[in-house]
């Protein structure tokens, strides 16, 4: 390499020529040294040029072979042409003079076109860059996440721990003791009185708002059956009152007339009712506003009222009444957003003020709902919010728990570098380069 | 005279020139290239798509998604894709079909002049018939096949570039039948006669017809024609003023037209891989459908009874058993990726790209691009087992220097290697010496070469051969040149006195008869000689019985040691009744139609004995730049070389020796196999197989060798030994084989499961490169014929290494990634909807809506994956240095059962920690349905971002923009459809993103999801590292080192030593089923392999 340079240098100070019928371009891409009777290694000689045709366009080659040939191109991309034997190229300038004769200009202007463009897209040479998994990064990564998920965990868990909730199971304490063979006979007898009165004590100071809840278990909104179900075009507009398709079985009455509402999750609706009282005094339980202010607006129409609603042979759930459109149904909204999980709490309402501890609640629960003929359990919950949303451990326990589990792996990835530290890259671990009698398992 | 009417009866063509007679026989000159038209494009498309068994499984999905009560989303989600795929490849066919139909009506329409019963007129392209003279001017393409009548050469010469046709650029010359010489040009017009022709096919080499004119013209007398005779379709006139020939083929029925056709598409080891991996995936549908299906019924009659809300009927129709496993067969059809067939089709044709675009594989000296013919088996590179080479040419120049001599015994050029000067020779020729003489003459003339001369003055030959060409410049550099060529005369330079010789015959080569003669009769004398050349096993044989050919066989035996290519120069004096006695039996074979070339085979055999041997010529022929480095480093990559030449033993050996193909004596073994009779060949491919066995141990480059009579024996009669040995020898040369064996020896390889890669350059490798998985072609001085049936061209041997080392290697890896990961994602989002369904009754409800589940595959998950072609794991240095390292990719190890499972485990974690994180975080009150299948959806699409950049080697700004921006236009895609109020969606994404708990829980699962998997390969990377992962640590730390220069020695002098050693095993079992944990490339393999022996 040095020598080379040496050469080039020499070369470019004896003489440096422009090549008068290069091209622009070529000509600041290249320049020509030739220097005679000097019997330049051409092995030595950096052939760089872009254009490999150059040094058949020189007027001095064709001449004979005396006179050598030098070409460098800047190395801008940092590629280096092959080096040509000097042989071959005084053979293939020869070969060439002979073979193509005289239009020579055409046919390597027609040569040139066929050489690939160079952009760094099509050889693959886009900069890149090359991480790699070293202990560093590693166990930087693993302290990292640890350092994070800890904070975050502490703050979940704090959140749902603030959340005061109330959860009371009332579906098999509210049927009275005779009734308990036959639960199921007591909740579609139209005689039995349904009413049910329970007492909730405060555990803590509830702010207001406190959220009030049914939950239900083991019941399956997201069966395929049911979910589906429903007709959304229905619900928006009273144009499509008869568009009743999807909606089987209950799609429409006997004699043909579609059901508004249609379909089996209306038809399920929740009817229990609470009443709730602290001290004698009525608390009130606001219903308005439980429902999502897009559904109210846009999924179901203020112009599309209840009708032939629960007027088959089989009764479901809760009646409508048909004179309060769709819209302000809220119980209906928040039913009709059916559930992913069996076991769910939809919102029945708000308590707008604010509930001491060890307060008593007495609660009258019209336990309507026959959650009993498949094994379901209805509970009423009340429950204050926060930012995290409901009383939920499982956000904070795991991140405490990944975050304990990250900086373990951390420790333990750096005990390991530092007991059995193993050099990365060292090709000596390549199996080929190990001992061949030595066993490679 | 049987003969006669047996060929008679095969006749099927006869053409009357210049008249009406068989225009409705044969179709006229209407070319169409087309598959479609308008009709009918629809349904044959749609019929060919069908084809596939992808596309049916994947429209009977979407037909059973039209049932409603089935469906568990809408049926857009697999129409809507399904069309687009097919509405994607169907436009493509059509762009194209329409393109073939452009450059049809250009062909067809355009006007020539064409002679029609006497009267000549400019007709359009289409309306040529059969039997009509068409007139070409200078640069005109011919429209059809014709037989020349007449040129504007009063010599009856004209020129044509075949290219189009089979490459070469070179002009060939043709020249008009004997019968119709002097006609005049006027007379043409007139021209009556019939051509009895074969029907069409589509062999461009043969056209083996007879001519007879009709009087006036002729004596009625039986002209013979060749394809010397002819002009096909599509080639040019050249440096000729005009010429006509009457119509023989036209139409699609052209030779031309007859060679287009479809190949068989072929088909690589990964896909191959990938289908069975498909199976495999389906069949696990099936097992998950019937399983979940019948856990539904079952559920659905123990517990749905019981939910009065479901309002299941008591008596349902025939069919209520089946509804809920088709359910469950739609839920879980997206398990194959539809994408899949699509993403492999676009990344394929950007691996060709690549090849077509590298400036590294582009050579210089002739100014050839590789090129990639073939767009689907770029992968197929990265797995080459064997590598089957023609010699000349490809791993040589093709560029014949006349180097030595021996003539009459007597040795010239051995002294200073060029016989050009030496002195004795020179002296020899300067006093007339008469062997000499003969020699050169022979050298100067006894060729088919044509002399030109160039504008300055000096001759300019154009020969077919090299050899040829090289005999020629020789001759004329010791003062004999061949000076012109006019007609059948020959002119030759003798020491500045002109010689004129009359060419009555020529005796051509042929690959069968391996040598070629002329006759010739000295104007001056009057005496007729006959000249031979050829293969000395070809020519000595035929010696006369008083010479002694000792010497001579001692000179080819000295040569080939050197590694030169020899000819064996002879020649007699021929009696003039002897030569017209033979000269008729000449011409009789000349004009057969049936077996031509094995007939005029025996007749020259008749001429072509009792020569008199007169030398042996040695030719030189260099072995190309970097051969002997990209063996070596090819070898070292573990893939096993075989050399199969048409030359000598001792040439192919000594070559063999050259380019590092075997050792030298000490460490490499040769093993000969050969013989004259069975026994003989029999023992010593015994004897060869029994060393084998026990050198396979050894590390000792042990290679066999076998000529093309003993392989003959070997394949006929012994081919489960030789299958053996095959497999245990890394290398084999096979000298003296014939195209039709080095195809067998293809095929024998192929049956053994190996991949193939065979490279040649000339048309006797053509039949080997179809015949191979992936065909290499050199386009080199034979022409372009082995190019042109290749799969890649390249420009010289030395790109095979980037060829296979870096796009090779590359396409596997990238393709390896990209099939899995795409069984990944689609797994991944079955996995939830299956585990969904658990806690959904089993009764097969769609946790995702319809638009998300078509987006999923559509868009989000296509992109990120797509930039993978542009990921790198190791720099191409670091492979050219370690190419070791391409027994990885060669061996399968990056897509295989193993590795699927490893992918089938990571969807099933994934999902199973997507599902867990989503339910838990989602309870209760959350649990709205919309919103945890959102929330469920966000977590897949940051896993998959996490887990294409935890996979990603390289990043490059497109990469990460893939990656990230992926992610990004998920959410902007999302608000969209979160913003239109009639959409499912509304308003629920910008709800999710204000609830801080939906962004915990999203960490929380890339958090749990990636965590595992990144200390996983944390462990493995530094504890349990592949070659990859080192080389990819050496390359990350090793830049500063490597410059120092102090690490590089070390581990190559160590490369050198161990390499024969490491990867000889050869592999005897299907080299895909290899751990990826496994430490050694080879070790899995030899145990495999031992327990399997």
């Amino acid at each position: 390499m040095e020598y080379c340079d040496r050469q080039v240098r020499i070369a470019r100070r004896k003489c440096c020529h422009q090549p008068p019928n290069l091209g622009k371009r070529k000509r600041r891409a290249a320049f020509v040294v030739w220097e005679e009777g000097d019997d330049l290694d051409l092995q030595e000689a950096i052939w760089t040029c872009k254009n490999g045709q150059i040094q058949r366009r020189h007027p001095s080659i064709r001449s004979g072979g005396e006179i050598e040939t030098k070409i460098e191109k800047r190395e801008k991309e940092g590629k280096k042409r092959k080096i040509p034997k000097k042989k071959d190229l005084v053979e293939m300038t020869s070969k060439g003079a002979m073979s193509s004769g005289g239009g020579d200009d055409a046919s390597a202007a027609r040569r040139n076109s066929k050489k690939p463009q160079y952009s760094r897209f099509t050889q693959q040479e886009l900069p890149a860059c090359k991480p790699i998994l070293t202990p560093g990064w590693v166990i930087t990564i693993f302290i990292f996440v640890g350092i994070i998920f800890i904070p975050i965990g502490l703050a979940s868990l704090f959140a749902s721990e603030r959340v005061v909730e109330i959860v009371d199971q009332y579906d098999k304490d509210c049927v009275p003791n005779k009734y308990s063979e036959d639960m199921v006979g007591f909740i579609q007898s139209s005689e039995t009185n349904k009413t049910c009165s329970r007492t909730l004590t405060v555990p803590k100071l509830m702010k207001s708002p406190v959220y009030v809840y049914y939950q239900l278990d083991n019941f399956y909104q997201n069966h395929r059956r049911y979910v589906k179900s429903r007709s959304d075009k229905q619900l928006r507009s009273s144009a499509y009152e008869k568009d009743t398709s999807t909606c089987s079985p209950e799609a429409t009455t006997a004699d043909g007339s579609p059901i508004v509402p249609c379909g089996l999750i209306a038809w399920s609706l929740f009817n229990d009712t609470y009443g709730f009282s602290v001290n004698d005094k009525a608390l009130e339980v606001s219903k308005k506003n439980i429902a999502w202010k897009s559904d109210q607006d846009y999924k179901f129409g203020s112009d599309v009222f209840p009708k032939n609603f629960q007027n088959g042979s089989l009764i479901g759930g809760a009646k409508l009444n048909s004179s309060i459109p769709l819209s302000e149904q809220e119980d209906l909204i928040v039913w009709m957003r059916t559930a992913a999980l069996p076991t769910f709490r939809k919102l029945y309402g708000r308590i707008e003020e604010d509930l001491e501890a060890n307060e008593k609640i007495t609660v009258e629960i019209q336990n309507n709902y026959n959650t009993y003929a498949f094994g379901g359990n209805k509970r009423l919950v009340l429950s204050t919010t926060s930012w995290i949303g409901g009383k939920n451990d499982f956000l904070g326990v795991a991140y405490l728990l990944v975050g304990g589990l990250c900086l373990f792996l951390a420790i333990s990835f750096i005990l390991m570098y530092v007991i059995k530290p193993r050099p990365l890259g060292d090709p000596s671990f390549l199996s080929w380069n190990r001992n061949p009698a030595g066993h490679f398992n | 005279m049987s003969g006669s009417l047996d060929s008679r009866s095969t006749m099927k063509r006869y053409v009357y020139i210049n008249d009406d007679l068989s225009k409705d026989l044969y179709c006229d000159n209407h070319i169409s290239n087309r598959k479609y038209n308008v009709l009918n494009f629809l349904p044959k498309n749609l019929w060919e798509q069908f084809r596939r068994f992808m596309n049916i499984y994947f429209l009977l999905i979407a037909c059973l998604e039209l049932w409603s009560l089935i469906t568990p989303v809408s049926p857009a989600t697999t129409w809507g894709p399904l069309i687009l795929i097919f509405a994607v490849s169907a436009t493509k066919e059509a762009w194209d079909d329409y393109n073939r139909y452009l450059l049809d009506k250009q062909a067809n329409e355009k006007e020539v002049w064409v002679v029609k019963q006497g009267v000549k007129k400019l007709i359009q392209a289409q309306d040529i018939h059969v039997g009509d003279i068409v007139w070409l001017h200078e640069n005109d393409e011919v429209p059809c096949d014709l037989v020349l009548l007449g040129t504007s050469d009063i010599q009856g010469v004209c020129y044509v570039e075949t290219a189009a046709l089979d490459g070469e650029t070179d002009l060939k010359t043709r020249v008009i039948p004997s019968a119709c010489a002097g006609i005049a040009s006027e007379m043409l017009h007139k021209i009556k006669g019939v051509i009895e022709c074969p029907n069409p096919d589509n062999d461009i080499r043969r056209f083996d017809a007879n001519l007879r004119l009709f009087p006036p013209f002729t004596d009625n007398d039986l002209c013979p024609l060749t394809i010397n005779n002819t002009m096909l379709q599509s080639c040019y006139l050249r440096n000729t003023g005009w010429a006509c020939g009457a119509a023989v083929y036209t139409g699609n029925e052209t030779k031309l037209g007859m060679s287009r056709g479809v190949p068989e598409p072929k088909l690589t080891a990964v896909d191959a891989m990938i289908d069975k991996l498909t199976q495999a995936i389906f069949l696990f549908q099936i097992v998950v459908v019937v399983v979940l299906g019948t856990a539904g019924n079952v559920w659905k009659e123990i517990e749905a009874r019981k939910q009065w809300y479901v309002l299941y009927p008591n008596e349902g129709p025939w069919y209520e058993l089946l509804v809920i496993p088709l359910r469950f067969e739609l839920l879980c059809s997206i398990m194959i990726p539809i994408s899949l067939k699509v993403s492999l089709d676009i990344v394929k044709s950007l691996y060709a790209n690549f090849i077509d675009w590298d400036q590294e594989m582009y050579d210089h000296e002739t100014s050839t691009p590789s090129h990639a013919t073939n767009t689907a088996i770029s992968e197929d590179l990265g797995q080459v087992d064997y590598i089957l080479t023609d010699k000349t040419g490809t791993l040589t120049e093709n560029k014949m220097i006349f180097r030595r001599c021996c003539i009459n015994g007597i040795f010239y050029g051995n002294e200073s290697g060029d016989a050009l000067k030496d002195p004795l020779l020179i002296n020899a020729v300067a006093t007339n010496s008469p062997d000499v003489i003969l020699f050169l003459m022979v050298m100067a003339i006894c060729n088919t070469v044509i002399p030109t001369k160039s504008k300055n003055g000096s001759i300019i030959y154009k020969a077919q051969s090299q050899d040829e060409d090289a005999l020629v410049r020789a001759a004329a550099h010791l003062h004999l040149a061949f000076v012109n060529k006019s007609g059948n005369i020959l002119e030759i330079n003798l020491n500045g006195a002109v010689l004129l010789y009359e060419i009555l015959e020529t005796l051509e080569f042929t690959y069968e008869r391996k040598r070629m003669s002329v006759v010739v009769k000295n104007c001056q004398t009057g005496k007729i000689i006959l000249l031979s050349k050829g293969a000395d096993e070809a020519i000595l044989p035929l010696a006369c019985s008083g010479q002694q050919i000792g010497a001579f066989v001692e000179a080819v035996e000295q040569y080939s040691q050197l590694g030169l290519r020899t000819l064996c120069l002879a020649w007699r004096e021929l009696k003039e009744d002897e030569y017209q006695e033979w000269s008729s039996l000449f011409k009789e074979a000349k004009t057969t139609l049936v077996d031509r070339e094995r007939r005029l085979a025996e007749v020259c055999q008749r001429l072509e004995n009792n020569l008199e041997i007169l030398g042996i010529t040695a030719i030189e022929d260099r072995l190309q730049d970097g051969v002997p480095e990209t063996i070596e480093t090819l070898r070292k990559a573990g893939i096993n070389f075989w050399m199969l030449t048409g030359d000598k033993q001792n040439t192919a050996m000594q070559i063999a020796v050259l380019c590092h193909f075997i050792s030298p004596e000490p460490k490499g073994q040769l093993l000969l196999i050969n013989g004259q009779t069975e026994d003989e060949v029999s023992s010593s491919l015994k004897k060869a197989l029994l060393t084998m066995r026990i050198t396979t141990s050894e590390p000792k480059d042990v290679a066999f060798v076998v000529d093309g009579w003993a392989l003959e024996i070997v394949l006929n009669n012994y081919r489960e030994a030789f299958t053996e040995l095959a497999i245990l020898s890394r290398t084999a040369i096979c000298c003296r084989v014939t195209p039709s064996q080095k195809a067998q020896l293809v095929k024998l390889l192929k049956s053994l499961d190996y991949r193939i890669l065979a490279i040649g350059d000339g048309g006797n490798d053509v039949k080997m490169i179809q015949q191979a998985d992936i065909g290499v072609g050199i386009s080199g001085r034979e022409g372009l014929q082995a190019a042109r049936a290749a799969d890649y061209s390249i420009g010289k041997f030395r790109f095979l290494k980037r060829l296979i080392l870096v796009h090779g290697r590359y396409s596997y890896n990238r393709t390896a990634f990209l099939s899995q990961y795409s069984f990944y994602k689609s797994l991944l989002i079955c996995f939830i909807q299956i585990f969904f369904s658990f806690i959904s009754g089993i009764s097969g409800t769609s946790l995702f809506n319809s638009v998300s589940l078509m987006a999923y595959n559509v868009f989000y998950t296509s992109f990120p994956v797509l930039v993978s072609v542009l990921d790198k794991d190791l720099s191409e240095r670091t492979v050219m240095q370690h190419p070791e390292i391409f027994s990885y990719c060669q061996a399968g190890r990056l897509l295989n059962p193993i590795t699927f499972a490893g992918w089938f485990g990571r969807s099933l974690f994934h999902a199973l920690v997507v599902f867990l994180i989503t339910i838990h975080a989602y309870a209760y009150e959350k649990s709205e349905m919309e919103e945890l299948s959102m929330v469920a959806l966000s977590g897949c699409i940051w896993l998959q971002a996490f887990v294409v950049t935890m996979e990603t080697n390289s990043f490059t700004v497109p990469q990460h923009l893939a990656i990230w921006g992926n992610l990004a236009a998920f959410y902007v895609i999302n608000f969209i459809f979160s913003a239109l109020p009639t959409s499912e969606m509304y308003m629920i994404m910008f709800q999710l993103c204000r609830q801080p708990s939906y962004w915990i829980a999203i960490f929380m699962t890339v958090a749990v999801g990636i965590g595992p998997v990144l200390a996983l390969k944390y462990f493995r990377c530094t504890y349990r590292p592949t070659a990859i992962d080192i080389l990819q640590q050496a390359e990350h730390m090793g830049r500063r080192i490597l410059s120092l220069g102090n690490v590089n020695p070390h581990p190559r002098s160590l490369d050198e030593e161990v390499a024969p050693l490491a990867i000889t095993q050869p592999k005897n079992c299907s080299p895909v089923y290899e751990p990826l944990l496994s430490d050694s490339p080879t070790a899995t393999s030899r145990s495999i392999c031992n327990n399997s022996i």
